[in-house]
C-alpha cells in the first residue's frame, strides 16, 4: 500500500521516451549529414547552426508555454518585428543599450498581455486574438519605421551577437541560459504547474481555485517577452531592425514545439522537446544549404519532416493507450 | 432462454491486458449465449470496462482468444467489431445532435436511391422506413424526423440501440444503461431488452444496481481485481453472495452514519437566485452535520452547488461562510475560505486527467507547498503519499496519471485535493455515482470522520437510500426551490419523494 518514494520507472521511461525518440531523430539527422557532406561536422559550422537556431529557439520557449496551456500564439513574428524597430530606433536616438533593450522587451510583453486579456476577459479564441495581433503589431512596426529598416548600431550592442565566450557565440549562451531558466519555471514553479493544469483541464483548474485568467494572461505575456528577446538577438545579428522581419516565425516556433512532442491539445509538453525540435529544424536547413538544395525544395522537406514527426508521435501514443 | 449445450455466440478466454504499471486484466474469460442477458459485475477497477473495450475493438488485448460463433476473431478496431455483429452502447452516448433520429440510425450506411448508388444520394423515404421499423421493434414511439438534440437521454439511448440493430448487432454491450434514467424510462429500456433477447440478441450488461441484475439478468459473471471470479445462473445468485464474490468481504451495513456533535453555523445561504434556475434558496449548514440535498435530476441541486462555490454567477442573494460574506466572483476566494467542492462530473470538473495523482492533489494548494513560487517537490510528494495511504487510493505511485485510475480512486483523488487543502466545508455532488462498493464504504467512513472533526458536509445525491442513510437533515429541491426540510423521524423515503415530486402526502 505504501506508495513508492521515487517516480515509477515505467512512468519515468514513458515520459522521457518521447524525448529520447526526438533526440535520436536529431542524432540520426546529424549522422546522415556527416556522411553526406564533409562541411557539416566542423566546429564553425555547428556553432553557426546553433547561432542560427537561437532566434527560433527563443520564440519557441514562449510558444511552448502557450501551447501547453492549450492556446496558440500567431503574433510572435510580428512582435519580433515591432520590438525590433522599437529597439533600433531607441538605439539610434542614443538611448543607453540596457534601456533600449528594456523598452523593446516591455513592448513585446505588453503585446502579449493584450493577447492574454483579449483571450481571458474578451473570451476570444486564442487563434483569433493572436491573428488580430499578428496584423496589428506588423502594421505598427511598419508605421513606426515608416516601412524602412533601421540599420547601423554601435559595437557594444552588437556584442550581443558577435561576442564570444570561450569561443561560444553569445546568442548560443543566451539561449542556453534562457532554456535552463524557463525549464526550471515550467517544471518546478507554481506558474509552470498551473500552465499544465490549465491546458489539461481549464474548468477543473478553475474549480480547484486556480486564478485561471491572470495565469493565462501572464502566459501570453511570457510569449510576447520571448519574442521581444528574440528580436534583440536578431537585430544585433543583422545590425539592422526591419519592420518586415519575423515573417513566418510563428510557424517555425509551432513546428519546433510540436516536433518536440508538445500536444496542440494542451496539458503536456516540455522545453527540452522544443529545443530539440528547434535544433532539428536548424540542422535540417543548414544541411540542405550545405548540400546545395534549393530553397524551394527545402520548404517541401521541412514540411514533410514536421508531418512525419507528428505522425510517428501519434502512432506511438496510440500504441501506449 | 439459455441453453448450456449451445455453442456460445461469444467466447473470450485467457484475456490479458496491461497498462503502464497496472495489470488491468489477467486471464479473464467470458461466455455469452444467444438470447441471454449476461450481467458483468465487479467493483470499479475490476476490469469490466477494459474487457468491454477489448471486445468492442476500442483497445487491443495483450493476450488471449476471442471466438465469435466458434470462429476465432482477432478484433482490431471498432469497425471490425461491428462487422462481427458486436456493438457497444457507452454511458456517454455517441449520437450527432443536429442530425435526425433516422439519419443517426443509418449513419455510415444510409440507403441510397437507385441512381444514388453511384452518386451517393440518400433515399430519404427508405431511411425513414428503416428507422420506423427498428424503433418499432424496440417498442418505442419516436418520430424519426426529430433532431436527436431534442430528445431526452432515455430516447437517445433507444436511438443508440436502434443504431446497433441497424448494424445487425448480435452481441450488444450496455454499460450502466440505467444510470441516468428515471423509473419509467428504466421499464421501457427493460422492455426493449426483452424484445431483443427474444429475437436472439445476446446482451452483455454492466451494472452496479443489484435489483436490475435480478430483474433482467440470466447469468452473471463477476470480475475482481482484473481476474475472473465466477459465472453463475441468476437463480443461484443472491445479493450477499454477489457482494461477497465482488468484494471478497461481507458488507452488512451500507450506511455507517454516526451522529456527531452539531456545532456552529459555518455556511449560510440566503435567498440565492439565478434567473430561471434557482429561486430564493435559503438554508444553513452547521459544523458536525451532513446535510442531504435530495431532488429529481434537473431540480437545480448541482446549479445551487455551483452558485455557492462561485462557478456560476447568481443574480441575487448572499452566501456567508463562517460569518463572513463570501466573494463569489470566482471559485478562488470561496475555496480560500475553506470550502471544498467535489463535482458531479469528476473527469470534466474534478481532475486534470493528464497530470499525475500527486500534482492533482496539489492543485488547490500548490502555493502553500511553494517557496518563492517554486514548488517544494519533497513536500508535495510527502503530501501525496500521506493521502494515498490514508484514503487507500489504489495507484502504483503518486506519479501515475489520474487518467489511469478507476472511477472510485479518481474520486478519492478529488477528495484528497480538498483534504490536503484543509477545507472544512464540503459540497459533495453525487459522491458515489458510478463507484464500487468498497470505495463507497471508504467515502462514507470519510464523511463520518470529517463531521466528527467538526467539518460540515452538504451532500447532493440522487440515491434515496444514501440520502436517508447518511444525512442528519435533508433538504428537498424541486424546480429550483427548496421545497422541504426534513428532520428526525420525518426523514423517510415517502416524505422525500412526495416533496421531490410535488405531491401532497
Amino acid at each position: 500500500m505504501t506508495p513508492v518514494a521515487a517516480p515509477h520507472w515505467s512512468a519515468r521511461l514513458a515520459r522521457s521516451g518521447r524525448q529520447l525518440g526526438t533526440l535520436a531523430g536529431l542524432v540520426a539527422l546529424c549522422l546522415l549529414l556527416w556522411a553526406l557532406t564533409p562541411f557539416f561536422l566542423t566546429t564553425s559550422n555547428l556553432l553557426n547552426v546553433l547561432e542560427q537556431t537561437s532566434i527560433n529557439a527563443i520564440v519557441a520557449v514562449g510558444m511552448t508555454f502557450v501551447i501547453i496551456s492549450s492556446g496558440i500564439d500567431l503574433s510572435v513574428g510580428s512582435i519580433v518585428a515591432l520590438a525590433g524597430v522599437i529597439l533600433g530606433s531607441a538605439l539610434q536616438a542614443g538611448w543607453p543599450v540596457p534601456l533600449a533593450i528594456a523598452a523593446a522587451l516591455a513592448v513585446g510583453t505588453v503585446c502579449g498581455l493584450v493577447n492574454g486579456v483579449l483571450i481571458t476577459a474578451g473570451r476570444l479564441p486564442p487563434f483569433i486574438a493572436t491573428l488580430g495581433m499578428m496584423s496589428v503589431a506588423r502594421g505598427l512596426a511598419l508605421m513606426y519605421a515608416e516601412g524602412r529598416p533601421i540599420s547601423g548600431f554601435a559595437e557594444p550592442f552588437r556584442q550581443l551577437a558577435t561576442g564570444r565566450v570561450l569561443g561560444i557565440p553569445a546568442p548560443v549562451l543566451i539561449t542556453a541560459g534562457l532554456y535552463v531558466f524557463a525549464h526550471f519555471v515550467l517544471a518546478r514553479t507554481v506558474f509552470g504547474r498551473y500552465t499544465y493544469a490549465i491546458g489539461g483541464n481549464e474548468e477543473a483548474s478553475r474549480l480547484s481555485g486556480i486564478a485561471v485568467r491572470p495565469y493565462k494572461t501572464a502566459i501570453y505575456g511570457v510569449s510576447g517577452l520571448m519574442s521581444a528577446g528574440a528580436a534583440v538577438i536578431l537585430t544585433a545579428r543583422l545590425n539592422s531592425a526591419q519592420p518586415t522581419a519575423g515573417v513566418m516565425y510563428e510557424l517555425d516556433a509551432i513546428a519546433a514545439t510540436v516536433i518536440g512532442g508538445t500536444s496542440l491539445l494542451g496539458g503536456e509538453g516540455t522545453l527540452v522537446g522544443a529545443l530539440i525540435g528547434a535544433l532539428i529544424m536548424g540542422v535540417l536547413r543548414n544541411g540542405l544549404n550545405l548540400l546545395g538544395v534549393s530553397s524551394f525544395v527545402q520548404q517541401v522537406v521541412i514540411g514533410v519532416v514536421i508531418i512525419g514527426a507528428v505522425l510517428i508521435d501519434t502512432a506511438l501514443k496510440r500504441r501506449r493507450a | 432462454m439459455t441453453n448450456a449445450d449451445d455453442m456460445p455466440v461469444l467466447r473470450m478466454q485467457g484475456i490479458c491486458k496491461r497498462y503502464p504499471g497496472v495489470a488491468a486484466l489477467t486471464d479473464v474469460r467470458l461466455d455469452v449465449h444467444a438470447g441471454e442477458v449476461h450481467v458483468l459485475m465487479g467493483e470499479n477497477g475490476a476490469g469490466k470496462s477494459t474487457l468491454m473495450k477489448i471486445l468492442s475493438g476500442a483497445t487491443r488485448r495483450d493476450a488471449g482468444d476471442i471466438f465469435v460463433d466458434g470462429r476465432p476473431a482477432d478484433i482490431r478496431t471498432p469497425r471490425h467489431a461491428r462487422t462481427l455483429g458486436i456493438s457497444i452502447i457507452y454511458q456517454e452516448l455517441n449520437l450527432i445532435p443536429h442530425l435526425s433520429v433516422a439519419e443517426n440510425i443509418s449513419l455510415g450506411h444510409a440507403p441510397r436511391t437507385p441512381l444514388g448508388q453511384v452518386l451517393g444520394i440518400v433515399d430519404r423515404r427508405a431511411l425513414r422506413a428503416r428507422a420506423t421499423q427498428l424503433l418499432g421493434e424496440l417498442g418505442v414511439d419516436i418520430d424519426p424526423a426529430t433532431p436527436v438534440r431534442e430528445l431526452g437521454l432515455a430516447q437517445q439511448q433507444m436511438v443508440e440501440i436502434a443504431k446497433a440493430l441497424a448494424d445487425h448487432a448480435r452481441i450488444l454491450i450496455m454499460d450502466e444503461p440505467t444510470s441516468a434514467l428515471t423509473g419509467v424510462e428504466v421499464e421501457q429500456l427493460f422492455a426493449a431488452v426483452q424484445r431483443l433477447t427474444a429475437r436472439g440478441t445476446a446482451i452483455v450488461y454492466i451494472s452496479h444496481r443489484m435489483e436490475e441484475v435480478f430483474r433482467i439478468g440470466h447469468r452473471v459473471t463477476v470480475l475482481r481485481d482484473g481476474r475472473y471470479v465466477d459465472t453463475l445462473p441468476i437463480a443461484d445468485a443472491s445479493i450477499p453472495r454477489l457482494v461477497k464474490l465482488m468484494a471478497n468481504r461481507e458488507l452488512t451495513d451500507h450506511y455507517p452514519r454516526r451522529a456527531a456533535v452539531r456545532g456552529a453555523e459555518i455556511l449560510r445561504v440566503d435567498r440565492l437566485s439565478r434567473r430561471g434556475i434557482l429561486h430564493d434558496v435559503s438554508f444553513t449548514l452547521h459544523a458536525g452535520e451532513v446535510l442531504g440535498l435530495a431532488g429529481l435530476v434537473g431540480a437545480g441541486r448541482t446549479e445551487l452547488a455551483r452558485a455557492i462555490v462561485g462557478a456560476d454567477r447568481a443574480d441575487g442573494g448572499h452566501v456567508t461562510i463562517k460569518g463572513r460574506p463570501a466573494d463569489r466572483r470566482s471559485p478562488r476566494a470561496v475555496i480560500a475560505s475553506g470550502l471544498g467542492f467535489l463535482p458531479e462530473d469528476r473527469k470534466q470538473h474534478g481532475l486534470v486527467l493528464g497530470l499525475s495523482v500527486q500534482k492533482n492533489i496539489a492543485l488547490p494548494n500548490a502555493s502553500r507547498l511553494a517557496w518563492c513560487g517554486v514548488v517544494r517537490g519533497r513536500d508535495e510528494r510527502a503530501q501525496a503519499s500521506r493521502w494515498i495511504d490514508e484514503l487507500r487510493i489504489k495507484t502504483p505511485s503518486g506519479d501515475q496519471h489520474a487518467l489511469h485510475l478507476s472511477g472510485g480512486n479518481q474520486q478519492k483523488v478529488v477528495l484528497a485535493k480538498w483534504l490536503a487543502g484543509r477545507a472544512d466545508i464540503f459540497i459533495f455532488d453525487e459522491p458515489t455515482r458510478g463507484i464500487d462498493l468498497a470505495a463507497r464504504w471508504d467515502i462514507y467512513a470519510l464523511m463520518n470522520r470529517l463531521v466528527e472533526q467538526g467539518a460540515g458536509v452538504l451532500m447532493i445525491s440522487s440515491e434515496l437510500p444514501e440520502v436517508l442513510g447518511m444525512s442528519d437533515r435533508i433538504l428537498v429541491m424541486r424546480q429550483g426551490r427548496v421545497c422541504a426540510e426534513l428532520h428526525g423521524a420525518d426523514r423517510t423515503e415517502a416524505r422525500v419523494l412526495q416533496a421531490a415530486l410535488g405531491v401532497a402526502s
